[in-house]
């Protein structure tokens, strides 16, 4: 059963601010749906491969040249913040 | 002649014969979505002015004889998760809201090279995350049939264009069925791609080793059409097949005598209401009628399908979700001067409960001490039901199966049960799981007049062959 301090950890992990209202919410729908992938543990994979993509393709490269769609600055311009120097300006990191 | 009652392929036979003219056709569709859709509400956007544009221009290619392929002068609708330049794309959330994109999706690159009208962008689930368009922060699309229900979804916007004649044809995405089920429940065609058949460049993500994106019309020709134009190799999804693009058209003439079609038992449960049932086997009785053998097959970890779905898709939608972070998109939230503050204001004040459930689920899936009995096992499991299918396919040339155990439901029924919800999509995830191609057609109706769907799976690219059983079904159904 996941609790709400885990609610609060992962939320925290995925940049989201939950109120306490929802942390309430969020740690009983989660409960209910965390007990229902449970059953998975009954499905027998011993030496079963893991599925990671279904393409049955490979190492798909292209040869090592530089385009230009001369989209940048509309790219840049997306963005709500102040773009100086063809780059978008944050405030600092650290 | 009521122009917007005609399929795709019709109309595009009067057009290219001078009978019609895409202006015609195309303002016949816009008075329908002026008059009707304020009651469906199955467009985020509309574009009207460029649909008259796009039309005119495709009337001139008609008076000088440089038509651009048997799509031209056709009004079509994008689901809003399609990026294109002409239109907001907002993956019906708040936080693209006013998201322009500067580019356009392979996809529409695709259709409007072939001369394709685009009348709007069709409502979808929030960042497609839903079964029912209810999570759309544009409000819910409803059912044509009955404005009481769910169209489905969460291509519910695309599946409720169609059926209310707002568009010739519509495209759509399919991550766990939302192409498959919400044209089930609006009565009309829609076919999941193979995974890697159709480019996913531009498209906006949710799951990305599950995406697929397909069309939706009135009938399985229709969508042939569609298919034709849009399938093939991409170099900008590097993801896509180079297998050769069959000529989709061309497959449709041939009988279904000497195929063998396989009914898996699993999907015949307890609780699949009556009605869905008693339809499902009179078209099970129309195949054979038609020359195909049916047989009986078991796909064992069908139960596994929704558990495993609903932890491998949050945890590549909580990475997907990532790029939401108000650096590159939205609008900078009020009082946030630090970093931290604009990632969490950002994604809290934008996005919508089913997202958040969705990225919560994910982060946890893929945290620390819960990866391998979540996430690794899912995967595991997967390929447990990939395997499931393969093995059939020995055996059968394509499977049969209803689209969804219930005919729509009520808007509102499932809202606050999102397990409730997740289990809607019990015979779409499999295949969706296994990458196999599936096509949902319409096989008649409830005594309250919704429609039901029979779902058609192939193995991976052999929507030539779904279709042509679809496409016999629809010639041979009453």
């Amino acid at each position: 059963m996941i609790t709400q301090d885990e609610v609060r950890h992962i939320a925290g992990l995925v940049k989201l601010k939950l109120s306490g209202e929802e942390v309430t919410k969020f740690t009983d729908q989660l409960g209910t749906i965390l007990d229902f992938f449970a059953q998975l543990q009954e499905a027998n994979t011993d030496g079963v491969e893991e599925t990671s993509q279904v393409t049955g393709l490979s190492n798909i490269t292209r040869s090592d040249e530089i385009t230009v769609d001369g989209q940048e600055l509309a790219l840049l311009a997306c963005s709500p913040h102040k773009i100086e120097n063809r780059s978008i300006k944050i405030p600092k990191v650290l | 002649m009521n122009i917007t009652n005609l399929t795709l392929t019709e109309l595009a036979a009067k057009f290219q014969s001078g009978e019609l003219t895409s202006r015609a056709i195309t303002e016949a569709f816009i008075k329908n979505i002026e008059a009707h859709d304020s009651d469906i509400n199955a467009f985020v956007n509309t574009t009207f002015d460029l649909a008259r544009e796009m039309a005119d221009a495709a009337d001139s290619r008609y008076q000088n004889k440089t038509l651009l392929s048997p799509l031209d002068g056709i009004p079509m609708d994008l689901k809003d998760v399609v990026s294109t330049q002409e239109a907001p794309t907002t993956a019906s959330s708040k936080i693209l809201e006013n998201y322009i994109p500067p580019f356009d999706a392979t996809v529409w690159q695709k259709l409007k090279a072939a001369g394709v009208v685009l009348l709007g962008k069709t409502n979808t689930d929030e960042f497609t995350m839903g079964a029912s368009t209810e999570t759309s922060a544009f409000g819910v699309t409803k059912n044509p049939h009955n404005t009481q229900k769910v169209a489905g979804g969460s291509s519910g916007g695309p599946a409720a264009s169609v059926a209310a004649e707002f568009s010739a044809g519509s495209i759509g995405t399919d991550t766990g069925g939302s192409i498959r089920q919400p044209a089930s429940f609006c009565g009309v065609t829609g076919l999941k791609v193979s995974y890697g058949r159709v480019s996913r460049w531009g498209t906006i993500p949710m799951a990305s080793s599950l995406d697929t994106i397909g069309p939706i019309a009135k009938t399985a020709q229709d969508c042939a059409l569609i298919l034709q134009t849009i399938a093939g190799q991409d170099p900008k999804d590097s993801t896509t097949s180079d297998k050769p693009v069959p000529d989709y058209l061309a497959g449709l003439g041939k009988s279904l005598a000497g195929m063998t079609i396989g009914i898996p038992k699993e999907y015949i449960v307890d609780g699949i209401d009556p009605e869905v049932l008693n339809t499902f086997n009179a078209t099970k009785a129309i195949c054979e009628e038609l020359g195909a053998k049916l047989v009986d097959i078991s796909l064992a970890n069908t139960k596994y399908a929704v558990p495993t779905y609903y932890i491998i898709a949050p945890a590549e939608i909580s990475a997907n979700m990532s790029r939401f972070d108000g650096i590159r998109f939205g609008t900078l939230p009020d009082g946030t001067t630090d970093l931290q503050s604009i990632y969490k204001e950002t994604r809290t004040q934008g996005l919508g409960d089913e997202v958040k459930r969705r990225i919560l689920i994910g982060g946890y899936a893929l945290s620390a001490g819960y990866y391998d009995a979540f996430y690794r096992k899912a995967q595991k499991v997967r390929t447990l039901i990939k395997q499931d299918f393969d093995t059939a396919f020995l055996e059968v040339d394509a499977i049969i199966t209803p689209v969804s155990p219930t005919p729509a439901f009520d808007i509102g029924e499932n809202k606050d049960d999102p397990l409730k919800m997740y289990l809607e999509d019990i015979f779409t995830i499999p295949a969706s799981l296994a990458g196999i191609c599936g096509i949902s057609t319409p096989i008649g109706k409830s005594k309250d007049g919704l429609p039901i769907g029979a779902q058609i799976l192939g193995p991976a690219f052999t929507e030539d062959r779904i279709l042509n059983i679809a496409h016999q079904i629809q010639l041979n159904i009453t």
